[in-house]
């Protein structure tokens, strides 16, 4: 009697499985749903909302870095604890509200059961649930920016002593609740991490096996497990650092015996896993829209697998080049340099086979295929320019430098935002069943991409110059206040404010194909994989039950010698 | 109804089981993580130990005894409803359950005692990790044993037995994190 479920049930009956979980009517049915497209939209919208905040949060920074001392229009005076307080909780918000949600639960969400070819997650409740918690999370860390104090100002990475003591950051109410907020959002993504490890494990449909999965299935379910492998340790951390906040304990406070350091190594020990988090289901979104519209089988398949999960292992071994200044003995920077010098062989190894992916391929540079194309190009720079960071030597130069800044956008731009408009573009006819305008598109891509150069670049240059991060105001440092340096600020606000000037063009583009576009058909580009093999958009239980898919081969079958079409979907027999 | 993914089961384990590994992977972690920071420190600083004399080690070996016990119980409970005897699965899922229930209530007495002779969560950071660390593991004991109730009510009306299984699981670790502890904790001076 142990496991009912453990025989190897194909599936019964799917006619009462779809009369079935008929839940609240109205407008409630979104909000109490547990079909995994609805708490998809959720997860995604909440993003996008977040997104706008974390926006303009930046635009107030890069104008008052452009323009000291003058009022931003729509915010005004920004006071140098206002200051921190944006740049904190820019970086908060665009990793753990916006990547995290969009790339990982939306997409994920979305995603895994329609490719696996199941009707809904394995624990549609715990899903709902999972939104329920992140939408929480969601409220504290928007509350943490208006109560008493302001927001907290001791930048994402939260380290002691100053996050730790009210006295020294002047935000004891902010900087509690946006723990808290954060150690919720955490909660939310390991509830929605175990659905989806156990449904791609468990419900895939009959044929699929392991090496049939799309990679972006594999590549969000190996993402999950590494959050669910690191994250432990930073909310055990989260705990300590709650207690040093609230009860007066001393974890990190030396004079009590504790150490600031162990906080850098919890928070690390998360922090660089995070960055592959949220980088593997970019990748596997890129994957699939190169494959696609270059109508080529993906290149080495199997390898990017293996890849994928070496790249997984040693994220794990390499969180203490972020502390090659803080103290560390030289002997284990030296180990740390060679991890991370190592773990761009992977990643690099990934670029190629995209690249081998597109050789000789028939490609079709429709939207979507361009935000592909830009995501390894840009995501190249920020790779490249990461291993003048991985070495000891260099970064001690480096480090807290705008250098480090421009990197780490080189990385999280094409990742949050290339890779989330790739996903967004490519999926759309699916998700809501029209086609998207591709001249508003194309104008909405150059639009982003192109300022975007404009924006890092010469954060590159003022880095290497040496202006240090998180400084109010670079007037009161007569080596950086010269007019060279600062027409390199005011061209990187000035192309931000182009950039956030062209996503009204998105927005538009999304609310007139909704409203207006063409009728998307169920598999617009001649796709392999099963969420192409029902309607647009999928019914709810996602296939009628006479049509639930049966496997028959991998989902990268394009250009098959001797076939008529120039495609083979996963579930047609021959 | 359920939805088919619900039913499916490609890998020949049930999901539920299945999930429930994946949550104590998650929770390895995460008692891992406080452990280590915690055995780091204990190294750097022999000092501690002049806190740890005044640990309990005899009232911490007691509630070892109950725990093991209670975890007994539990599988007791799990080769009952393997019978489909879901009435002495629920009857010694009550047994685990009035385990936990002396646990907690020895466990409050020895904070008690602790704290009205000084020794606070403030007082220096060996208690900081003391009370985190049993109390984060005490917080453990209270949910598993409320889920517990749950799935004991439903097991004596024969209903969701398979659940029985998978309380027990996590009940291990729960005692399995305490083995740690305890040692950890009160043994070493």
């Amino acid at each position: 009697m142990t496991q009912p479920a453990a025989a190897p049930v194909r599936d019964h009956s799917p006619e009462d499985a779809h009369d079935a979980h008929h839940g609240p009517e109205g407008w409630l049915k979104y909000v109490w749903s547990t079909d995994h497209k609805v708490i998809a939209m959720q997860y995604m919208f909440t993003g996008m909302f977040m997104a706008l905040v974390g926006g303009f949060m930046a635009y107030v920074f890069r104008m008052q870095l452009a323009f000291p001392g003058f009022e931003v229009p729509g915010f005004g005076l920004v006071s140098p604890g206002e200051y921190n307080a944006l740049v904190t909780n820019h970086g908060t918000i665009m990793i753990f509200w916006v990547a995290m949600p969009v790339l990982l639960a939306a997409f994920g969400n979305y995603l895994i059961p329609l490719m696996v070819g199941a009707d809904d997650m394995v624990f549609p409740k715990i899903n709902r649930l999972s939104f329920q918690v992140f939408f929480v999370s969601t409220i504290v860390i928007l509350a943490s920016l208006v109560v008493e104090g302001g927001g907290f100002a001791g930048a994402w990475t939260a380290y002691p002593p100053l996050s730790a003591d009210g006295t020294y950051n002047l935000t004891p109410l902010g900087s509690t609740l946006w723990l808290v907020g954060v150690g919720l959002e955490f909660v939310a993504f390991l509830l929605g991490g175990i659905n989806f490890i156990t449904t791609l494990m468990n419900s895939r449909a009959p044929g699929m096996r392991a090496f049939d999965v799309p990679v972006v299935v594999w590549m969000i379910v190996i993402a999950s497990i590494l959050f669910m492998l690191s994250v432990g340790p930073l909310l055990a951390g989260a705990i300590m650092l709650l207690f040093d906040q609230t009860l007066g304990t001393g974890f990190f406070n030396p004079g009590m015996g504790g150490d600031p350091v162990l906080w850098q190594h919890l928070f690390w020990f998360f922090g660089h896993p995070e960055v592959y988090v949220v980088l593997l289901p970019a990748m596997g979104v890129v994957a699939e829209i190169m494959t696609t519209f270059a109508r080529k089988k993906l290149f080495a398949y199997r390898t990017v697998i293996f890849t994928v999960v070496a790249t997984g292992v040693l994220s794990f071994f390499v969180w203490a080049h972020h502390q090659f200044i803080a103290g560390i003995d030289p002997r284990m920077a030296n180990l740390f340099t060679i991890t991370t010098l190592l773990i761009s062989v992977p990643i690099a190894e990934l670029c190629f086979i995209y690249i081998a992916t597109l050789w000789r391929g028939s490609i079709t540079l429709t939207t979507p295929m361009l935000w592909a194309l830009a995501f390894v190009a840009e995501f190249l720079i920020g790779g490249v320019t990461g291993i003048f960071l991985g070495a000891a030597g260099a970064d001690i130069y480096f480090h807290d430098t705008y250098f480090v800044l421009a990197h780490f956008h080189y990385t999280f731009f094409p990742i949050a935002i290339i890779g989330t408009f790739a996903a967004f573009t490519y999926w759309f006819p699916k998700m809501f069943g029209k086609m998207m305008n591709e001249t508003l598109g194309k104008v909405h891509f150059w639009g982003t991409v192109i300022p975007f150069n404009f924006i890092f670049i010469p954060l590159f240059v003022l880095g290497m110059g040496g202006q240090h991060r998180r400084i109010y105001n670079y007037e009161h440092f007569n080596e950086l206040a010269g007019p060279g340096f600062q027409n390199m600020r005011v061209i990187a606000t000035v192309s931000l404010l182009v950039m956030l000037a062209f996503q009204f063009v998105f927005f538009y583009n999304c609310w007139k194909s909704w409203r207006s576009g063409k009728k998307a058909s169920r598999n617009p580009w001649k796709a392999n994989s099963l969420e192409w093999t029902t309607e647009s958009p999928p019914p709810h239980g996602n296939w009628r039950p006479d049509e639930m898919p049966v496997v028959y081969r991998g989902p990268y079958e394009y250009s098959v010698p001797d076939r008529d079409d120039d495609y083979w979907p996963q579930n047609v027999p021959n | 109804m359920r939805p088919i993914a619900t039913t499916r089961a490609a890998t020949g384990i049930a999901t539920g089981k299945l999930a429930v590994w994946w949550v104590l992977a998650s929770e390895v972690v995460i008692f891992g993580g406080l452990l280590a920071s915690y055995v780091m420190h204990r190294l750097g600083h022999p000092e501690w130990a002049d806190a740890a004399v005044h640990t309990n080690p005899t009232i911490g070996a007691f509630n070892t005894f109950v725990l093991l016990s209670s975890s007994l119980t539990a599988v007791l409970a799990h080769q009952a409803a393997e019978r489909g005897d879901g009435r002495t699965a629920a009857k010694f899922l009550y047994f685990t359950i009035a385990g936990a229930a002396i646990f907690i209530g020895v466990k409050s007495y020895e904070w008690w005692y602790e704290i009205s002779h000084g020794y606070t969560i403030t007082s220096n950071t060996f208690w900081a990790f003391y009370y985190s660390a049993a109390g984060l593991h005490a917080f453990h004991v209270i949910a598993g044993a409320v889920i517990m109730a749950f799935v004991a009510r439903d097991a004596k009306r024969n209903v969701e037995l398979h659940r029985v299984e998978l309380i027990g699981i996590y009940w291990h670790f729960v005692d399995i994190v305490w083995i740690f502890l305890f040692p950890l904790l009160y043994i070493a001076k």
